[in-house]
């Protein structure tokens, strides 16, 4: 019977820890065992049979490119020259990175744009979660509709912007044309600022769906006996907002934060669709330009292999600050 | 003074319909924001489906209403006939559908094995899945494109399939694992007891009763591969390999001119389906969202 139901409920702060089961998983031979060793050793070596596979497919996805990623960002690696691949260079790629050329300027670019857009989508995507947590008529009519954006894949959103905000075709133009505002006959993604803000539109449209869900699975489990119990000591609206929900969606939040937070930094697709880093390098940002090194600009694997390193590291520090962050302040 | 005399009964009745106006000003303002929100969400997609349906003199003047002039399915017979596209779209089916069905078995039996069986190392598989999960995706990109190059992989459906599977992988492993976790564990004593091997009672009983969390790892492994591009941009060029996305970025722009009515019919076609499945699955879909997400 449990089977039926959401295995999705967020676990408080055991979320971030593996599921129950494994963890309990004290196998369904349990009392079994006790009695005959060669049971216990063959469910363990049945339970090895299920779970190579995908240990070894989960190595293939996480040591190799990182050993390789590593081996390649010390040598000078030109697609166009093969042997070049094994021309140690040291940590020139590395030193290539932090003189001059567009990786700092791209790294404060792609920050500025994960700040402002996880900020942006967290505000929205919260005050979505509390309007759809309420009971009202055609609840489900509009969580459906809002969903959808979520369903069309990134680079079509960009896509699909872009012909919005075109100057000719578009909806943006033509809509601030007939209520005579400012920015009518802009040519959006030929300027810096106003690039800027259609990728953040683009980006916010498709992806502010998933933080609100997210946020909404994470209010549907407070207890409602809470607010009640706080409505009768006379608590106020922000009151209770500040001293119950957002504790009690700290997990739902931590979890919401770090996907978008990742993906924001990782921002390629709607980048490629759009304005493909310009006007000049305007919007370029750490994954296209790992990607442009290697597949437009001459095939330079070994920058190429030293902006994903970087990448890796700096993912692994933003999923390990959002962890450790939420974690303590949940013991209080 | 005033004040004084409005605690008469009059007084009361007139406080208690104040409340209630604030109350339906409340709540009209609260419809009036979900409007909001709904018609931004869903505009877009109107706007796109009147552009496809436009012709292509009409859009080279420029918008000038809301509503198109003439109606015309022309960009989308256009666009279907154009034999790409229409491959790119079987391309993407072959692609996503391949990769799910190899997800979700490989998927399964780990998840089955990790949940019920006495393995050694489960913490350590299990951070392993959270690693995985937080690992960039275009931080594969360059040693999978060389490795590939080396073995003839490149320019390969095969190889594309491969990728997709193993970056969705994580998530589904880590989700069944919890979800098989779940199955009361008498389900399966009571099919050994009755002389099933484990191989039989998990695909005979427990299977079965996983169906629904097998079909959520399956929709969001499907719609993962459908709506990637970094990935297959970066392995495919001939144009007969493309998927959808890719189709859609290279078709309908020459040098000089972008067709905005071939670019949204493309548009159209390939998030109808996506669309349709999110409507119909949507409980199951959030529910795997959050539960891949509490990884």
């Amino acid at each position: 019977m449990t089977a039926r139901e959401e295995p999705a409920v967020p676990a408080g702060p055991a979320s971030l820890a593996p599921p129950e089961g494994a963890a309990t998983a004290a196998a369904i031979g349990g009392p079994r065992r006790q009695g005959s060793y060669s049971l216990a050793a063959r469910d363990r070596r049945f339970g090895y049979g299920l779970v190579a596979p995908a240990v070894i497919v989960l190595l293939a996805i996480t040591a190799f490119p990182l050993v390789y990623n590593v081996w390649i960002s010390f040598h000078n690696a030109w697609y166009l020259f093969p042997t070049t691949f094994s021309n140690f260079a040291g940590v020139k790629n590395y030193k290539e990175l932090f003189t001059g050329g567009q990786f700092l300027p791209s790294l404060y670019r792609t920050l500025g744009f994960t700040v402002v857009s996880v900020a942006v989508e967290l505000v929205i995507g919260l005050a979505l979660a509390l309007a759809l947590n309420r009971k009202f008529r055609g609840r489900g009519i509009v969580r459906a509709a809002i969903l959808i954006p979520w369903a069309v894949p990134t680079v079509v959103s960009g896509l699909l912007w872009k012909s919005m905000f075109d100057p000719q075709n578009g909806f943006v133009n033509y809509i601030l044309t007939q209520l005579h505002l400012p920015l009518a006959h802009s040519t959006w993604l030929s300027q810096t600022w106003t690039s800027w803000a259609a990728i953040l539109i683009a980006d916010a449209w498709r992806n502010t769906p998933f933080m609100a869900l997210l946020l909404l699975a994470g209010l549907q489990v407070i207890p409602r006996d809470v607010y009640e119990a706080a409505k009768i000591d006379g608590a106020g609206a922000i009151r209770t907002f500040r001293q119950i929900t957002l504790p009690m969606l700290k997990p739902a939040l931590a979890v919401a934060l770090i996907f978008r937070t990742l993906s924001s930094f990782l921002i390629f697709d709607v980048i490629y669709a759009m304005t493909g880093g310009g006007p000049g390098n305007s919007t370029q940002v750490l994954a296209y330009l790992n990607w442009s090194s290697m597949f437009v600009q001459g095939g330079n694997y070994g920058l190429g292999a030293a902006i994903s390193v970087a990448l890796m590291v700096m993912s692994l520090v933003i999923a390990a600050i959002y962890v450790t962050s939420f974690r303590t302040e949940q013991v209080v | 003074m005033a004040a004084l005399t409005t605690t008469t009964p009059s007084g009361v009745g007139t406080a208690a319909r104040r409340m209630r106006t604030r109350k339906t000003a409340g709540w009209s303002g609260f419809y009036v924001m979900v409007a909001v929100f709904v018609v931004m969400s869903l505009f877009p997609f109107y706007w796109i489906v009147i552009t496809a349906l436009k012709t292509q003199p009409e859009i080279s003047a420029g918008t000038t209403g809301l509503f198109p002039a003439h109606l015309t399915w022309s960009s989308f017979s256009t666009t279907l006939h154009q034999g790409v596209f229409a491959r790119a779209l079987l391309n993407s089916v072959i692609v996503a559908g391949s990769t799910t069905i190899l997800t979700v078995i490989i998927a399964s039996l780990a998840g089955y094995g990790l949940a019920r069986t006495t393995i050694r190392g489960k913490q350590l598989i299990m951070g392993f899945l959270l690693v995985a999960g937080f690992f960039p995706v275009i931080a594969m990109v360059g040693p999978i494109f060389i490795t590939y190059k080396n073995i003839g992989l490149l320019d390969n459906l095969a190889g594309l399939v491969f990728v997709y599977f193993i970056y969705s992988l994580p998530l589904a492993t880590w989700f069944l694992t919890s979800y098989f976790g779940q199955i009361p564990r008498d389900l399966e004593e009571a099919a050994i007891v009755d002389g099933a091997t484990r191989l039989q009672a998990l695909r005979r009983v427990i299977m079965p009763v996983a169906v629904p969390g097998i079909f959520t790892v399956a929709i969001l492994g499907f719609i993962f591969c459908w709506n990637d591009f970094l990935l297959s941009v970066s392995f495919l060029t001939n144009p007969h390999n493309y998927t959808a996305p890719l189709a859609i970025m290279n078709l309908g722009q020459s040098q000089y001119q972008t067709y905005y009515n071939l670019i949204d019919a493309m548009v159209v076609i390939i998030t109808l389906p996506i669309a349709l499945i999110v409507l119909l699955a949507q409980r199951r879909i959030i529910s795997g969202l959050t539960a891949g997400s509490f990884r």
